[in-house]
């Protein structure tokens, strides 16, 4: 299992709290998929913070605050700051939003924030890119744990750069890594685990289904099985068919 | 004294951001920023409420 800044958690799977039809329907969600870690945002109180905050602190989740929405490098250091009063938890998901269309990470502001709040104390997990420089200095910043995406925020496209992550993966064998964003689906979940990702982050691709709490199961059972898949260690892919029954001993039959 | 609370114009009497919160009817689970520095729970009584301060009281949310 997964292990953030010296904390193991009980699931590979990370599950987002937006976008559910009704807070019971997101409480279903948790109890189907039992995802060890649920991450949350603050907005501004406008009369439900405290019923959320009760919901969600009986979801057996561990909570991430996220700083969604913020464009800043200064937003998304005073956002982590009241994060971390307001939910007690030094960890942040930190997110600095570089262009309005596909919510790509700003990654200079990113580190510049990352910098800030690691020395702060904070324990960072930076949404980034799958660049290996851009997360070379996330590492340098302080960061022990790295974010990227697999396709934009809400996009359901899955793994857009398998031969990115891959590389990301390789370069940083004992960084835990969690593709955050772009799943859509529970294949996609699986593709990111077998390729020895120690975690994936969604949101929408439960909430938007149909029926968000089978399809927090199904991912929950797809992550598992990714991760079951990798430390057993797969076969190599390879261009031309080779028979699995044997050929010595078919008879002859012309 | 007008100042903006959470991005909307707002006549208070608080000269405090203990007081503020109190006279606006928040509950306990906020966060809090005054002109876009944040103000942590012990200072908030010492924190002045000035015009055109601009005031923002964060809560839990849903989030990805």
């Amino acid at each position: 299992m997964p292990v953030f800044y010296g904390t193991e958690i009980d699931s590979a799977l990370m599950l987002g709290t937006a976008q559910y039809p009704s807070p019971s329907i997101l409480a279903d969600a948790f109890r189907a998929a039992r995802p060890g870690i649920a991450t949350v945002s603050l907005r501004r109180e406008a009369g439900g913070g405290q019923g959320f905050w009760d919901l969600v602190s009986g979801l057996g989740a561990r909570i991430l605050p996220n700083t969604a929405g913020c464009h800043t490098v200064k937003e998304a250091v005073t956002t982590a700051q009241m994060a971390r009063e307001l939910f007690g938890t030094s960890w942040i998901k930190l997110e600095v939003i570089g262009h309005a269309d596909t919510l790509q990470p700003d990654v200079v502001a990113l580190i510049e924030a990352a910098t800030i709040l690691s020395a702060d104390g904070f324990e960072v997990f930076p949404y980034c890119t799958e660049d290996l420089t851009v997360c070379a200095r996330l590492l340098d910043a302080g960061c022990q744990v790295l974010m990227p995406w697999g396709a934009p925020i809400g996009s359901g496209r899955g793994i857009n750069n398998a031969y990115g992550l891959r590389s990301l993966r390789a370069h940083f064998p004992d960084v835990p890594l969690v593709v955050d964003a772009g799943i859509g689906l529970p294949s996609h979940a699986a593709q990111a685990m077998e390729m020895g990702f120690d975690a994936v982050l969604l949101n929408s691709a439960v909430a938007r289904a149909g029926d968000p709490a089978a399809m927090a199961r199904a991912m929950a059972l797809a992550v598992e099985a990714g991760r079951a898949a990798f430390t057993a260690d797969p076969m190599d892919a390879r261009d031309m068919a080779a028979p699995s029954t044997p050929v010595i001993g078919k008879a002859f039959l012309e | 004294m007008n100042i903006t609370l959470n991005g909307a114009p707002c006549q208070t009497a608080a000269a405090t951001m203990a007081a503020l919160l109190v006279e606006q009817g928040f509950g306990p689970k906020v966060a809090t920023a005054r002109n876009g520095d944040f103000v942590p729970a012990p200072m908030r009584p010492d924190t002045p409420i000035t015009e055109g301060d601009r005031i923002e009281v964060l809560a839990p949310m849903q989030g990805g």
